[in-house]
Parts: C-alpha cells; sequence; structure tokens
C-alpha cells in the first residue's frame, strides 16, 4: 500500500502533499463522535471503554454525544426490542452524514439469545451496519477493535473522489 | 425471615372466615402459604373482605395462567400480604375462554392498575372495571405497543412470533429459531468455544 502522504523534510519544509479524501478522512477517523445507543447489559461494557482502564480517548472516541445532529457513529449495544426499533431508526435518521454504525454484541448484530416476539433479529434490518462486534456482551477490547476496523475502512472511502462528476457537472 | 413450615393460626383462621362467608372450592396449604380457589362471581367481594376485615392490604402479585385445551382455559392467581403478619395468602379463580373477563380491584388496590393492564397485554383478559375502560374505553397495553393484535403469553402463541404492523409505531417479524450468527453451541470448551459467534448449526 502506498503511503497517503509524501512529506520530505529536506526539501520541502513545511509543505506536504496529500490527497483530499486521505486528509479528510484522516481527520474524520480520528475524531468520531458516537452516540451511545445504550439498550442492554453491553452499555455497560461500552461505559467500561469510554473510562479510564481502557479509554477510548486514545482512539479519538471519547466525545459520547446523546444528541444525534453532533454524533458521527451510532453504537448500538444491546436488544433492540420491536418497540424500540423505530426509535433507534428514527434518531439514526437524524444524524447527519456521514455517519457509521456499529452493531454491538450478539444482540444488535442478530437478536442473539432473543429468538422471541418482542426482539427485532439484527438492527441491520433497520439501519446499514458497518461493523459488527460478536460477544455477549463484547469485552471493552473488542469494542475498540471494532472501532479500530471502522477506523480502517474510513481510511478507504472515496468521498470526494465519487463527488468529482457530479462537480464537474455543477461547473460545467 | 425463617421459612414457614405451616401456616399461622391467624392465616388459617381469615381463611376459615372467607369459606364461612363465601363460596371456597378447594383450599391447599404448600411452605406455610394457603390458597384458595375461589369463584369468579363472588371474588371483587372476597377481594374487599380480604382488604378491609383481614388486613391483607398489600396486593403483591396478580398473574394468569393459560391451561390451553382445558376448560375453563384461564386462571387468575391474586397473592395478598397481610403487612403486620408478613403473611401470604393467595386466592386463584378460573376464566373461560369465552368470556374472558375478570373483575377489577384497582379500586381496592391501586397497584393493581398496572399489573391488571399486564394480564390483558399478555393473556388478553380484559377487566371491565378498569380505569382505563372509563377513561379511553379500552385498555391500554403496556409491555407491548398499542395496536399490537396478539397476546404473545397464550400457550397457542408461536414462541417465534407473528408478523404484524401498526404503522409509524411498531412492526414484528417471526424469528428464526434455529442456526444463523451468533450462536452458541453447547459444549464442555472453554468460553472461547463456548462464546456466541458466527457460525451456523448442524
Amino acid at each position: 500500500m502506498s503511503t497517503p502522504v509524501a512529506y520530505d523534510s529536506k526539501i520541502e519544509g513545511n509543505i506536504i502533499f496529500t490527497k483530499l479524501d486521505s486528509a479528510i478522512n484522516w481527520m474524520r477517523k480520528n475524531s468520531l463522535w458516537p452516540l451511545p445507543m445504550g439498550l442492554a447489559c453491553c452499555a455497560i461494557e461500552l461505559m467500561a471503554t469510554g473510562a479510564s482502564r481502557f479509554d477510548i480517548s486514545r482512539f479519538g472516541a471519547e466525545v459520547m454525544r446523546f444528541s444525534p445532529r453532533q454524533s458521527d457513529v451510532m453504537i448500538v449495544a444491546g436488544t433492540v426490542t420491536y418497540k424500540m426499533a423505530l426509535a433507534v431508526k428514527r434518531i439514526w435518521d437524524q444524524m447527519p452524514e456521514p455517519k457509521w454504525c456499529i452493531a454491538m454484541g450478539a444482540c444488535a448484530s442478530s437478536g442473539g439469545m432473543y429468538r422471541s416476539y418482542a426482539v427485532l433479529q439484527g438492527i441491520d434490518r433497520l439501519i446499514p451496519v458497518d461493523v459488527y462486534i460478536s460477544g455477549c456482551p463484547p469485552r471493552p477490547e473488542a469494542l475498540i477493535e471494532g472501532l479500530l476496523r471502522l477506523q480502517r475502512k474510513i481510511e478507504g472511502e472515496h468521498s470526494f473522489l465519487a463527488q468529482k462528476p457530479a462537480l464537474s457537472a455543477a461547473l460545467a | 425471615m425463617l421459612i414457614k413450615l405451616e401456616a399461622s393460626a391467624a392465616t388459617k383462621k381469615d381463611a376459615a372466615a372467607i369459606a364461612g362467608k363465601f363460596t371456597v372450592e378447594k383450599q391447599t396449604e404448600f411452605r406455610g402459604e394457603l390458597t384458595l380457589v375461589v369463584t369468579r362471581a363472588q371474588f371483587h367481594d372476597i377481594a374487599r373482605f380480604a382488604k378491609d376485615q383481614l388486613g391483607y392490604t398489600y396486593l403483591v402479585d396478580i398473574s394468569s395462567v393459560d391451561h390451553f385445551g382445558e376448560e375453563p382455559r384461564y386462571e387468575m392467581v391474586y397473592e395478598l400480604q397481610n403487612f403486620e403478619r408478613v403473611e401470604n395468602l393467595r386466592l386463584k379463580y378460573t376464566v373461560s375462554e369465552d368470556d374472558a373477563t375478570a373483575p377489577s380491584v384497582v379500586d381496592l388496590w391501586p397497584t393493581a392498575d398496572w399489573h391488571e393492564r399486564e394480564v390483558f397485554d399478555m393473556m388478553g383478559i380484559t377487566f371491565p372495571g378498569h380505569p382505563d375502560v372509563k377513561a379511553v374505553g379500552h385498555l391500554r397495553r403496556i409491555l407491548m405497543w398499542d395496536g399490537y393484535p396478539f397476546y404473545p403469553l397464550r400457550k397457542d402463541f408461536p414462541l417465534a412470533g407473528r408478523d404484524s404492523d401498526t404503522p409509524d409505531v411498531a412492526f414484528s417479524r417471526v424469528a428464526p429459531l434455529a442456526g444463523g450468527p451468533f450462536v452458541t453451541a453447547p459444549s464442555t470448551g472453554d468460553t472461547q468455544e463456548r462464546e456466541p459467534r458466527s457460525r451456523e448449526m448442524e
């Protein structure tokens, strides 16, 4: 893989060359603001991940926002009942783009052990999920691993490249 | 509190007082707790008598049982407690499927409000005297959402659930009961092996 940033201190001084996508993605992935959609026991592990022992702020994701308008990644932590499902969907719809979703734990990913009349069998039936984390509940390390996977996924996005045709059409 | 092996004389006297005034079809005792099987028609009067005359001021719980395939199909169970003696008295009566209604006791114990709504929500037994009926004309659901068409705790309701749609409120779909991602495999292995993870069942 070629490095996204080219910098030679001898000849370039304070100037670096990079792609706009790389720079934007670098900023995005290191300042993910999670929306803690804590619905069951996974939320306890989510809190532990935010606390000092595991310290999710090492990865720039410590700013838990309870307002969907200010958050980038929804961490669905716990059992999504049908009664709660449309509320989760509504909050997801209120989040501005770009946005990502982590399904934390067996319940959010697939309904888990709740094969029942009351539980949605995976939040991916309502909203698109970027990263699934197995475990019941997953340990904080697993959530951090999920976050790192999401960061890797964001690195590879081509949001500006994808907008280029539309931009050139608008300028023409 | 010690586990009682026999009901106290006072509780037995209470049961006898109820049997003296009302019809008691059956009386059983288990580990110091008395259970009286009474009739639906007399139940509200019995409840009032137990609360006002016998001192059972606390309604611990109301539950319902589905004896599917038997007639009468349903059974209501009321757990009363005498607060001064800290002793329980259980009252039961049967409710038929054709007339699945029960007398409300919200006027005696306000805590019965949510208990009766739960019985309605899960089992479909209605309480014509409930305050919801006076306020909005029907009982409101409490665990499921308003508009959900089924009664999930009935024995003829499948564990996987049924499809339903309540626009803008909620929907429900049949849950798969085998296989899929994140299943546990029963084994004598360590936690690594038993942890729910992505695998298909054999």
